[in-house]
């Protein structure tokens, strides 16, 4: 039937690319030509270069001893440091000697799985080392006032005389003023933003008590007078800081999480250059009219056309259509899509940044709109409180004018209220209840990107599903392997192993079951769109759909055979030159606790919900099988996003579980989101909560966290009220000096901080329960 | 008085040099991986001229 001339003989041979190093240091050309390392001997001097390595499945210190001794023993590498934290591996290794691939497929080989990072996001880092700085600059000088102010104190009471209280002061505040005005700045620079667009945040009320507390210290330092509050500046500052860099470390720790899962799409592509030879290219660095070559199970780097060869593209990510799409030339392909079947060239359409379909990012634009408006608790809170204590600090000083108090006795009282509403339970309760609550959900699979995602998590009653990739494993199994005898599956499984459809693969994963190792045949050709062709000495083999393997009167045990849910798409046929026929059905599995955290769900009174955007048939018999009521099929993205608008408007708070690039736009329009770790780059960045693993119960775990960590933020303000309602009137009365006040805030972040790591606590029972 | 014109002094440069000491191991990358340092302690023998004697050099 098919002309074998047009047949290659071998599809996998064609997967082999010329080895490509890629120049990493970041500077000029990001590309070394393949001709220049073909003689290393020209660059006698050596090269060195760095790269970095994700290293995943790095969970422990024998891990992290095993990678830096078997790497750093291998020739050409000079320097290897694992990072535990960021299971990150950083390599220093000499070009002429070694190269990426190599260091890859060596860390592959002791057993882990791992990719390039191409770039390593250094911004987070060093962000969170100023704050530990400037964190340990503050707590130096706050020790060391402390120490002299407590020598004032006593001297008080005892026989100090003026000037060695003065020297004191003047000590104080050479210590203090530069403490202060460098370890301040985050929360200066933040008000100053704030106020520049007419607004309050919690930094306004900080920022103004320490430099109005610094200054009045300084002028009564200037004076010789005994009212210098230097240390409780600085102990705000201290505690301050903390709670901040709590905040910070939590979410650059997300941010290189999420990193490390971004990257493992393929990052790079392979550039055709005009001489034929080709270049490995960063994807975003991709410009439209050029030539890529996309090898057979890799993804496609860019949006482009067809220009040579013929495959089967897999759009799960792009449509939620389980079944891969036949594209010959001039057919359009679509970045993030997977190609199944042979190498085939594109010509790139569009450049990397606009080439994440114009009307996905639109559609995302619009929903996240709505999400923009969502407040954080703490900042409604803040809303509420910053003016309040600007205005209760502000009469206090005009009341205790009015009442005769000279000026600089009313500023005082005026401070110690500013200090004393200090707003630990926002800046350092909120942060350190988010920053416990990820850790729990890091440890069961899940990272936490931001914590506003989980603020909006804990309001959600209602869960809506995606069905490909996400109630399902999003790759197919054979479902009648029962059914077939080992002779056809062995010849079945041969064949399959030069395929990479996804058929091939499920037909093969079956046989290694059975049979062990499967030797795969050589000499099998693929046709794309219809199947595979080998001819034995006994005849022609095939392997494929029912047209292919000329299955003319379709027999009806197929109909027998097939669930409500399936069709014949999911069917491909075995057959043999001696006319023996055997049927292979392949149905996409749920994920093995799907099942049980629906009726978890349900049984909690959370509304369950399936949208997909498959083929009904299909989406049916999932919901059938979940027990999901409310189903809808062939949802295109738009109308997923009208279905959660409906939601909402009904008052539902909506938490969309999706991973297609058709859910990014519903990801985004979600109360909250959760996107698996197999999603596309898109979704996940889309997504609140990325979910790690085959399982999807840690969902519930999300849920339960979210809950309790709300639970907590809200005892911490009730906390800090409390607190506040008490001291406040002490305070205004006048009752309370700058230092009594800086020690009575310290001691109620103490509480609310401890108040927030019962959430490690009691988890902790529960685990060992 | 003049305890504490080098007692006072004292005092100080001890919390500086803490100070130091903590930019110090800031800067050399100390704090860059909490969870490896943990078990870093207990690997006893290092490869000669391994990664442990010039932790995270490049700024």
């Amino acid at each position: 039937m098919a002309d074998s001339t047009e047949i290659n003989p071998n599809p996998s041979v064609v997967q082999s690319r010329p080895s490509i190093v890629v120049d990493f240091d970041g500077e000029g050309d990001d590309v070394v030509s393949n001709a220049a390392l073909d003689v290393p001997e020209a660059r006698s001097e050596h090269l060195e270069q760095s790269a970095v390595f994700a290293v995943e499945n790095m969970n422990c210190g024998g891990c992290m001893r095993k990678i830096e001794r078997e790497i750093g023993l291998q020739p050409g590498i000079q320097h290897v440091r694992a990072n535990l934290t960021k299971k990150r591996v950083h390599v220093v290794y000499d070009v002429a000697q070694t190269g990426t691939d190599l260091i890859n497929s060596s860390l592959e080989g002791l057993g882990f799985q791992t990719h390039q990072l191409i770039e390593e996001d250094e911004s987070s880092v060093s962000g969170d080392s100023d704050l530990l700085r400037r964190l340990g600059v503050a707590g130096f000088a706050s020790a060391n006032v402390m120490l002299l102010s407590v020598a004032v104190w006593a001297g008080l009471a005892s026989d100090m005389d003026k000037v060695s209280m003065t020297l004191f002061h003047w000590l104080s505040a050479l210590i203090a003023l530069p403490a202060i005005g460098y370890a301040g700045q985050p929360f200066f620079r933040s008000a100053r933003q704030a106020l520049k667009v007419r607004q309050l945040n919690m930094d306004v009320p900080i920022s103004l008590a320490v430099v109005l507390a610094t200054g009045m210290s300084l002028f009564q330092t200037i004076k010789g007078e005994a009212h210098v509050y230097f240390d409780a500046s600085l102990t705000l500052l201290f505690f301050l800081l903390i709670g901040r860099y709590l905040d910070h470390a939590m979410r650059s720790k997300a941010r290189s999480a999420v990193q490390n899962l971004m990257e493992l799409k393929s990052e790079t592509a392979a550039l055709i250059n005009d001489d034929g030879t080709l270049s490995e290219i960063p994807t975003r660095h991709l410009m439209p009219g050029q030539k890529v070559l996309v090898a057979a199970g890799a993804s496609v780097p860019a949006d482009g056309d067809v220009l040579s060869g013929e495959t089967m593209i897999d759009e799960a990510l792009l449509t939620g259509e389980s079944e891969p799409r036949l594209v010959g030339k001039d057919d359009q392909v679509y970045a993030g899509t997977i190609n199944h079947t042979a190498p085939i060239q594109i010509v790139v359409r569009a450049a990397a940044n606009d080439t994440v379909f114009s009307e996905i990012a639109r559609l995302m634009e619009v929903a996240e709109q709505a999400r923009g408006r969502y407040v954080r608790l703490a900042d409604r809170a803040a809303a509420i409180y910053a003016p309040g204590i600007h205005l209760i600090g502000a009469f206090t000083f005009l009341g205790w004018m009015a009442f005769g108090a000279g000026w600089e006795q009313s500023l005082l009282v005026a401070i110690s209220v500013l200090i004393i509403t200090c707003p630990c339970a926002l800046a350092l309760a909120v942060p350190a209840v988010q920053v416990a609550a990820a850790a729990r959900l890091f440890s069961n699979g899940l990272i936490l990107k931001s914590g506003d995602g989980l603020e909006r998590l804990s309001e959600t009653d209602y869960v809506v599903f995606d069905k490909t990739g996400t109630l399902t494993l999003g790759r197919p199994a054979l479902q009648n392997s029962d059914e077939i005898d080992d002779e056809m599956l062995k010849r079945a499984a041969e064949m399959a192993a030069a395929s990479l459809h996804p058929y091939s693969r499920a037909i093969l994963q079956v046989a290694e079951k059975r049979f062990g190792a499967v030797t795969p045949l050589s000499d099998v050709a693929e046709y794309a769109g219809l199947g595979l062709s080998y001819i034995g000495d006994d005849g022609e083999w095939r392997l494929g759909s029912p047209g292919w393997c000329q299955i003319l009167n379709e027999p009806n045990t197929g109909e027998d055979l097939t669930g409500p849910g399936e069709d014949k798409k999911s069917i491909l046929w075995l057959a043999g030159p001696s006319g023996d026929q055997v049927a292979f059905h392949f149905i996409d599995p749920l994920r093995a606790d799907a099942v049980e955290m629906i009726n978890r769900l349900k049984s909690r009174g959370v509304g369950v919900e399936l949208l997909s955007g498959d083929r009904r048939e299909l989406v049916r018999s999932v919901a059938q099988t979940t027990g999901i009521k409310l189903w809808s099929g062939e949802m295109k993205p738009d109308d997923k996003i009208k279905r959660l608008g409906e939601l909402e408007n009904t008052g539902h708070r909506v938490l969309m579980v999706g991973d297609g690039l058709n859910d990014a736009p519903a990801l985004s329009a979600g109360h909250a989101s959760i996107a698996p770790s197999t999603a596309a780059d898109i979704s996940k960045t889309a997504a609140d909560v990325i979910l790690q693993g085959k399982c999807l119960l840690p969902i519930m775990d999300a849920v339960d966290i979210a809950s309790r960590a709300r639970t907590l933020s809200l005892q911490n303000f009730a906390l800090a009220a409390g607190y506040n309602a008490i001291c406040i009137p002490l305070a205004i009365s006048g009752y309370v000096t700058p230092l009594i006040a800086a020690i009575a805030m310290s001691a109620s972040s103490i509480a609310v901080t401890a108040n927030a790591m019962r959430l490690h606590l009691r988890d902790k029972e529960r685990t060992s329960s | 008085m003049t305890a504490l014109a080098w007692l006072i002094p004292a005092a100080l440069a001890l919390g500086l040099v803490g100070l130091c000491t903590f930019v110090w191991a800031l800067k050399s990358g100390q704090f860059e991986d909490l969870d490896g340092a943990a078990y870093r302690i207990l690997d006893e023998d290092s490869i000669p001229g391994d990664a442990i004697d010039k932790p995270a050099d490049q700024e």
